[in-house]
């Protein structure tokens, strides 16, 4: 137990008195949630509609078809009343929902009037403005039809207006930091916990002191694990940096419970620092550990995440690789429990799947963690 | 008793084989010597013998615990330090000592006696990063953190590599102390002239052993007579010698020639020769050349 807070401490001079690893821990996290980023428009594709009719009359049957046939959509299962909307989309059952008031058709050829509820989930702000915009197209497609239809038997008060009322839920602002935190923190735990863990690993192994701690009694185990702790405890203290940084400065607030946030966040930093070792195990330089923390890690987590590009809108094998990016469930783990406030039953899924991969690349690691230096 | 016992290893790289059927033994409170050039496969055994790397074949065991089976209660028994400095470069003097104490279960304190001598050098600077220590301090300092833990057995992996003459003569001072303390040790260096330090030495090149004994025994054992020529120009005086039928070998030692001839008696006339007394090198090149 001595020999072990020995190494803790050693681990913490380390990186404190290393001027340029603190900066890149800290200033990074920091830096990046300050530049927020850019909103990059995206196609959407196969948004899951939820349909709530009350009047199933021609006029919103026609209107439910046209959605059906287009490619941006795909009708998933009709509501019973519009309150069940708000709770089906909690469990995530739909990411669109539209909502037809009473007596539609009539009120569309008596008064000429008549109104239809978009509720699209914007917690990611980009995905939820392109469904609308979609939406609103086939809407006012429809209307298009109507009129050509009515001049053609000959009506002359060819005037039809279907209203739609748009309803953003969980980020009624379209604030684009409430895509962006999420995902940032998916980064940056990736950045400090697996990119420096494995640095500090190989660094000793490049310095030549792993060798003589390999020739020492301490159970090689013990020099890793001292390595990932250190960081862990960094790591807590930059999710709560950020968190501070996000209700005060971006504004965005912690809608869930913060107790399972951090949980939820500390199992994603378990997998991030095992990654870490992973990584350790297989290279030998610092520059290769870089590298492969780099490009293996941080591409597939901005690319293949939902951080950027909404899951739903890419190919089926991109979606299916990305189940095996971690950042991609702790993201929209992150996203429900925070901006959507769901509770942690919710994210049950997220959390046990990140728990299974912790469970398995640990065990990977110190499958391949060696006791000598070949 | 032998404090260490090497029965046929050997270890291949690729393509090549860095160590060809190594035995030999240490005996108990020996210092013992590995001399032999950059390459020749020091490093390597140094390292088998510590359990950090396996052999291909052969066995091998040190305080009687073999490196493979036992591998983690040797690694209590032995004191190691590495050929390139290999402590924490911003750790300070200090620090690094007490680090490699609690590593090794033991405290500065219990072991201070057999470290004193050395750390009194350093305790100036003992609040120094070993990073900014100079070349000799970095050895001292290495020294002591291999030294904390009172191993039975220490493997220094050419520990005077650049460090300057002084130094290496204190280090090897000191060295002659522990073995006083009943520390055996192993040390490896290209320096033949360090060989004459040791008890017995082994003469290495290219992974294989050409010769084990007391550096005494070595010198004594050259086969030839040997003369020493020089001349304000060595390096035609080289080429002239070379050219001569009586000449066996010529090589060039500092600032004298090194010459023996194919009868030992009959020597070429206009060259003025002088009998001395082989170096380990002689004997070292003289073992290389009969290879």
């Amino acid at each position: 137990m001595k020999q072990f807070w020995a190494f803790i401490i050693k681990e913490f001079e380390h990186i404190f008195r290393d001027m340029r690893t603190i900066l890149l821990i800290i200033g990074i996290p920091i830096a990046q949630i300050l530049i927020i980023g850019f909103a990059v428009s995206t196609e959407v594709k196969n948004i899951r509609v939820a349909v709530y009719d009350p009047s199933n009359d021609v006029s919103t049957q026609l209107i439910i078809n046209h959605f059906e046939s287009s490619r941006s959509f795909e009708v998933v299962r009709s509501l019973q009343s519009p309150d069940e909307a708000e709770r089906l989309f909690q469990q995530n059952a739909f990411d669109f929902a539209l909502i037809f008031s009473e007596h539609f058709d009539e009120n569309l050829y008596h008064t000429g009037e008549a109104s239809v509820q978009f509720i699209a989930d914007a917690s990611d702000p980009n995905y939820g403005n392109t469904a609308v915009a979609y939406a609103t197209n086939i809407l006012s497609d429809y209307q298009q039809e109507l009129m050509q239809k009515a001049m053609a038997s000959g009506m002359n008060s060819a005037n039809f207006r279907i209203v739609p009322q748009v309803q953003m839920l969980y980020n009624p602002e379209m604030n684009g930091s409430y895509n962006f935190v999420p995902g940032l923190m998916g980064m940056v735990f990736i950045l400090i916990c697996a990119m420096m863990t494995s640095i500090a690993i190989v660094r000793e192994k490049e310095s030549g002191t792993m060798e003589v701690l390999l020739a020492s009694p301490v159970k090689p185990i013990y020099i890793v694990i001292s390595k990932m702790i250190p960081y862990f405890l960094i790591s807590w203290f930059i999710l709560i940096i950020i968190l501070l940084l996000s209700i005060f400065v971006l504004n965005v607030p912690v809608a869930g419970n913060l107790i399972w946030l951090n949980v939820f966040s500390l199992i994603y930093i378990l997998v991030a620092l095992s990654l870490g070792l992973l990584i350790s195990t297989l290279v030998r330089t610092q520059v290769a550990a870089m590298l492969a923390s780099g490009m293996g890690l941080m591409m597939p987590i901005m690319i293949l995440s939902g951080m950027i590009f909404p899951i739903e809108s890419m190919p089926p094998v991109l979606q299916w690789i990305s189940c095996i990016v971690p950042a991609r469930w702790y993201i929209s783990g992150i996203r429900k429990i925070m901006i959507e406030g769901v509770g942690v039953i919710h994210i049950l899924k997220e959390m046990l799947i990140l728990t299974g991969m912790a469970a398995a690349i640990i065990t990977l690691s110190l499958k391949k963690f060696k006791t000598r230096l070949e | 008793m032998a404090k260490l016992e090497i029965d046929g290893i050997n270890k291949r790289y690729g393509d090549v084989q860095a160590l060809t059927n190594i035995s030999f033994r240490v005996n108990d409170g020996e210092l013992f010597g590995l001399i032999g050039p950059d390459g020749a496969g020091k490093t390597t055994l140094f390292r088998i013998l510590t359990s950090l790397i396996l052999a291909d074949s052969g066995e091998a065991s040190v305080d009687g615990l073999d490196i493979v089976k036992d591998y983690k209660e040797l690694r209590r028994h032995i004191g190691y330090m590495p050929g390139r400095f290999s402590l924490y470069q911003d750790l300070s003097v200090e620090e690094n000592l007490n680090f490699f104490a609690t590593v090794f279960h033991t405290t500065v304190q219990e072991n201070y006696h057999l470290i004193k001598e050395i750390y009194q050098q350093l305790e100036p600077f003992r609040t120094r990063r070993a990073g900014k220590l100079s070349g000799g301090m970095k050895q001292k300092l290495a020294l002591c953190c291999a030294l904390i833990h009172k191993p039975s057995v220490l493997f220094l992996d050419e520990p005077t590599t650049g460090v300057d003459p002084v130094s290496r003569k204190e280090f090897w001072e000191m060295l002659k102390r522990l073995k006083q303390q009943g520390i055996t040790i192993v040390v490896s260096t290209p320096y033949m002239d360090e060989a004459t330090r040791c008890d017995r030495i082994a003469l290495i090149q290219h992974g294989q052993i050409l010769s084990i004994d007391t550096p005494e025994n070595i010198r004594k054992a050259y086969p030839k007579k040997l003369y020493r020529a020089s001349a304000p120009d060595n390096f035609s005086l080289l080429e002239r010698l070379r050219e001569l039928p009586e000449i066996d070998s010529v090589f060039l030692f500092g600032e004298y020639l090194h010459v023996t001839l194919k009868k030992d008696d009959k020597k070429p006339k206009d060259v003025q020769l002088q009998l001395i007394e082989p170096g380990i090198e002689d004997c070292f090149i003289d073992l290389l050349r009969q290879k």
